[in-house]
């Protein structure tokens, strides 16, 4: 092939699959003998499991089982990793990254009598169809001895627990600031966001033996897989877990919620596979949320508009039964120069389920702080918020003493600026004016650390022409599929549609978490190693005693096109194997992030610019256009990746404008479905222009590429409130942007 | 989901009788919003009654100028219907803000007027709420109630009405005709939703075994041109936080009969005589309007999340009004 596959707009190769119908998420399953498990949930927020009564859903139609406290395998106290099982009981799986086997929830179901956020699970019915035991789950009653709940962040006084490793400092914040002419100190809220995946969470489990298998909506096998073999104190060998496909995850699928462990034992218990597949209430209370986060920042600059001093303290919500740690100011110290910088963390406990990461976890929330922040400056110095980052712009990573792989901030600023015609903004408030609507221009900068982990991989060239790879990653929808397949093609020289792509299943060679933004980044090294491997294996099979290159050296062979060649004679992998009776040359490869990692710091950078439209006569706000450049390095596929900043912007619209999951006084979850909690749809989303600059960071690795999930997401919601104050002088720091705040009454 | 018995009926006659005076049965037609509560676990009917096969799909154009409509004539046939495009363009733009394409398609004209609340209190049967269990308190009066009425509440109950359609029914004008075991009835559309007081158990005036059969607008006011403007977070898919259908005729400057119901603020569909006089023979101007929404919000009682709509509410009046009456 002459025109490289890289960086070429790919259509998805599992897109008919999708269309069609055939491509089998976790809840597609039906295994022989399947049974349905449905959920009990806890009706208050707080307190104590006192009694069920189990009587009526025993005799309900078709139930089997009813998973209790009371008939629960115990937990195994025990801090050592079980090496083998242990008959009966349970062990916990850490919530910590360090094993691979981090869990969304540490606490084991029905681990204790305690009720810690409403939703939490009591029981759950096994029964021979979903409607028999979704029927039965609805018979089972609960007595409690209530307790007054915590019901959010917003609500209790309590200052939390410092989150100590996210606490950062340089320079003196504090003198700096007091000496220092232009400053303010304001605080930020942002309510809490739950990640409304279309798919469900759902999960299959059964058991051959001691041989445990799991279909789950998952955003990472392996993690699930050496979760489930924790918890059950086996090998991980034992445990399969399978997503060959998901409907969208956005973090809340990363880590394995409790729902699967009560599958799993049911599974045991019955001795037949369960499926439970959530209900999309359920999907609000036990599989995660962004957590509310409260940030104070205090920010100073000098007359030029050189920032002397920013400190960012946050505050975020956990549950009671885990230590979720939001690191909000993560990105602060970063992305401007500044000497004088501290950032901390709070974490405060309150009676919902436990949060997770969301979308750009940590940094989007710090960034909508921070870039209202900017804004305010910009305002309180009579200066464009352009210049002012302009002004701010840090030519090394202040926080590491690194110099950047690749900022290109400055060329993001350029582009976008020109696009959306930045130039023409009349800075007075309320100036631009279009029949009843006025426009409101704001902007606002993105960014995202590029990460890299470990990696297996494995290519085969396979006697039929194909070129087959396999890795134990997966594709959330993002599109991981198609970017494994150009790669392989793009070393192979074999077109796209003979490349087959194995993801989704534990037992394949070891991948990535799908999260974070480093899949593309961790994942396609090894696919290229896997790959480079295979060819040299067919080398090495051609070069032997009877074999068509006999006697030629190995690198004194070419392959291009899927053909060796040794310049006089050329053959296709395919009737090379066929002629050696083989079936493949298999490569293998793992790969993972280097020394480059002392060498430079590794980050995106982009700018959003937004126009709003607010009707003050009838209190609609809209935005109306979005211009967007980005740099990502290299795009492997810049259609797929430009599908992932748009979907991050209307992401970032819904955070500024109207996600917000709500509790009431009591603790109880009020907007648990896709009607009352608000989402942006097609008639909010404007025309959204996305340049993706196409800067290839080689240092990070061969392809260039630093992974493009989040970084659309961040700054959105600032870009949004900051035409809103653009628009209508009023300065809105807590997100959603609701009517109430706005309305002129 | 329960288990529930199901019956078809083949006419009217046939319906009513199936269902009987069984206060457990329930008709069903669309099932857009029943099948939903059945899921939910808050209505749990042991028998439901179908009736989509009956001869009730019809519109027909009475010689007195009104319009009447089949109870299962659906929401899309409805809003597209040459008659109400022409006649009462009120409604056909209310329908179409409400909901979304796919449930328009099967939702009917009578289970709209039978469609029941969102409030998320009365969706949860964890939760007290005095209209699907008396006595058992209101979550939203101490909860949060940010979507709930301002108008016609009582200390029992705030739960909104959600319906656009009847909102463009309520400013047009209607009657509602009823079949029952006691033979068929006609009631006036404005006087069938009822007020929570103190039984927000009793939505309506419909006895079990009850149907409606047609809903008959009233011959459209001659000249008069019409509106609904629909204001909510969000530009689509969504229930109105507040919502004006404005039926305007002028006699040259001065407006000489007006209708003005409200949505998304009541406890049903809300016809507003206060702002109608307030508009009836004054000149088209915004002091007019303004006077008008001032009126129609005047028995306005917040509670902690939604002070927002009162003034909303007068924003969509007045724009509403404006648009009605802007020359074109």
């Amino acid at each position: 092939m002459t025109e490289s596959i890289i960086g070429h707009r790919t259509t998805r190769i599992d897109g008919e699959l999708k269309l069609t119908g055939k491509a089998d998420y976790a809840a597609d399953h039906n295994l022989l003998g399947q049974v349905y498990g449905y959920p009990v949930p806890s009706t208050i927020a707080r307190g104590r499991l006192v009694g069920l009564d189990l009587e009526a859903a025993r005799q309900s139609p078709g139930v089997i089982e009813i998973i209790h406290r009371g008939n629960f395998p115990a937990l195994q106290h025990s801090d050592n990793n079980p090496a083998c099982g242990s008959e009966g009981r349970l062990f916990h799986s850490p919530n910590t990254m360090a094993e691979q086997n981090k869990v969304g929830e540490a606490r084991l179901p029905f681990e204790d009598d305690g009720i810690h956020y409403e939703g939490q699970y009591i029981a759950m019915v096994i029964a021979d169809t979903f409607e028999h035991a979704r029927a039965a789950a609805r018979l089972v009653t609960a007595r409690y001895e209530e307790e007054k709940a915590v019901p959010g962040l917003f609500q209790t006084d309590d200052e939390g627990e410092e989150a100590g490793d996210e606490a950062v400092s340089r320079g003196d914040p504090e003198g700096a600031f007091e000496s220092a002419p232009v400053k303010f100190d304001h605080t930020y809220t942002i309510a809490m966001e739950t990640h409304v995946a279309m798919e469900m969470h759902a999960s299959i489990a059964y058991w051959d033996g001691d041989r445990l298998t799991v279909y789950e909506s998952t955003q990472g096998v392996v993690f699930q897989r050496n979760a489930m073999a924790q918890i059950f104190g086996i090998p991980p060998e034992k445990v399969t877990v399978i997503a060959h496909y998901i409907g969208s995850g956005f973090g809340s699928k990363l880590f394995m919620w409790p729902h699967a462990v009560i599958t799993a034992v049911a599974a045991k218990m019955v001795g037949r596979p369960v499926k439970t597949v959530l209900s999309r209430q359920q999907n609000f209370c036990s599989a995660g949320n962004r957590p509310a986060s409260r940030q104070r920042i205090r920010m100073a600059a000098d007359r030029d508009g050189r920032l002397k001093s920013i400190r960012h303290d946050s505050q975020n919500e956990t549950s009671f039964v885990d230590a979720y740690t939001e690191s909000v100011g993560s990105g602060t110290p970063r992305v401007y120069a500044c000497d004088n910088v501290s950032v901390s963390q709070r974490r405060v406990e309150v009676n919902h389920g436990t949060p997770t990461s969301m979308r750009a976890p940590g940094e989007v929330s710090g960034s909508v702080a921070l870039e209202i922040a900017m804004d305010e400056m910009a305002i309180e110095l009579g200066m464009d918020p352009l210049e002012l980052r302009r002004r701010n712009f840090a030519e090394r990573d202040p926080s590491a003493d690194l110099p950047w792989s690749g900022n290109h901030l400055r060329e993001c600023w350029d582009d976008a600026s020109r696009r959306f015609g930045w130039e023409k903004r009349n800075p007075e408030i309320g100036s631009m004016r279009d029949g009843h609507e006025i426009i409101g221009w704001g902007m606002a900068d993105a960014t995202w650390e590029a990460m890299r982990s470990h990696c297996k991989a494995r290519v085969e060239l396979r006697a039929d022409g194909k070129v087959q790879v396999a890795c134990g990653t997966q594709d959330i929808g993002t599109g991981t599929y198609t970017i494994v397949a150009q790669t392989a093609s793009e070393l192979t020289g074999v077109p796209i549609e003979r490349i087959e792509v194995k993801l989704g299943d534990s037992t394949l060679p070891a991948g990535p978490l799908s999260g974070g933004s480093m899949a593309t980044a961790t994942v396609l090294p090894a696919v290229a190693g896997a790959t480079r491997d295979a060819i040299e294996q067919l080398k090495q099979l051609a070069i032997a005693d009877g074999a068509p290159f006999e006697g030629k050296k190995a690198d004194a062979l070419t392959f291009e096109s899927g053909a060796l060649s040794d310049g006089n004679r050329t053959l296709s992998f395919a009737e090379l194997l066929d002629k050696l009776q083989r079936g493949m040359a298999e490569g293998e490869a793992s790969a993972a992030p280097g020394d480059e990692q002392d060498k430079f710091s590794f980050r995106s950078f982009g700018a959003h610019f937004v126009e709003i439209r607010w009707d003050p006569g009838i209190s609609r706000l809209r935005v109306s256009r979005v211009v967007s450049t980005i740099d990502i390095g290299r795009a492997i596929n810049p259609l797929t990746a430009r599908n992932q900043v748009e979907g991050a912007i209307v992401m970032g619209m819904g955070m500024g404008m109207f996600e917000e999951t709500e509790y009431d006084p009591a603790g109880n979850i009020y907007n648990n479905n896709y009607a009352d909690y608000i989402v942006p749809v097609h008639a909010d989303i404007p025309d959204i222009e996305v340049e993706l600059l196409d800067n290839p960071d080689f240092n990070f690795n061969e392809f260039g590429a630093r992974g493009v999930g989040e970084i659309g997401i961040t700054g959105m919601a600032a870009a949004i409130s900051n035409a809103v104050y653009h628009a209508t002088g009023k300065r809105i720091r807590d997100m959603p942007i609701k009517i109430a705040d706005l309305i002129a009454s | 989901m329960r288990n529930f018995d199901y019956q078809r009926a083949g006419d009217v006659a046939e319906a009513t009788a199936l269902h009987g005076n069984d206060h457990s049965a329930d008709f069903i037609a669309g099932g857009t919003n029943l099948i939903d509560m059945v899921k939910l676990d808050i209505m749990r009917p042991e028998r439901l009654v179908d009736v989509n096969r009956l001869p009730l799909t019809g519109i027909e154009s009475l010689d007195d100028g009104r319009l009447k409509i089949g109870a299962l004539v659906t929401n899309t046939d409805l809003a597209y219907h040459e008659r109400v495009l022409a006649d009462y363009p009120v409604l056909s733009e209310a329908i179409l803000t409400g909901a979304s394409t796919q449930l328009r398609n099967v939702a009917t004209t009578a289970g709209n007027v039978m469609q029941r609340t969102r409030c998320p209190y009365f969706r949860n049967p964890a939760r007290p709420c005095n209209k699907r269990e008396p006595g058992s308190g209101c979550g939203a009066l101490e909860g949060i109630n940010r979507n709930h009425a301002v108008l016609g509440t009582s200390d029992q109950c705030i739960a909104v009405h959600p319906s656009d359609m009847c909102v463009g029914m309520q400013a047009l004008g209607a009657t509602l005709t009823i079949e029952g075991p006691g033979g068929t009835r006609d009631i006036p559309f404005e006087d069938y939703h009822l007020l929570p007081g103190d039984t927000p158990e009793r939505e309506h005036d419909l006895n079990d075994g009850e149907l409606i059969t047609h809903v008959t607008l009233d011959a459209p006011i001659d000249g008069a041109r019409g509106h609904y403007l629909k204001l909510r977070d969000r530009m689509s898919y969504e229930f109105a936080l507040a919502s004006c259908a404005a039926v305007v005729a002028l006699d040259g400057d001065a407006i000489r009969e007006a209708r003005i119901a409200l949505g998304g603020v009541g406890t049903k569909p809300w016809r507003s005589h206060e702002a109608e006089a307030a508009l009836s023979g004054q000149p088209a101007t915004e002091e007019t309007f303004q006077k008008a929404a001032e009126a129609a919000m005047a028995g306005a009682v917040a509670h902690r999340d939604n002070a927002f709509k009162i003034p909303l509410a007068k924003q969509a009046i007045v724009r509403a009004l404006a648009t009605v009456t802007a020359q074109s």
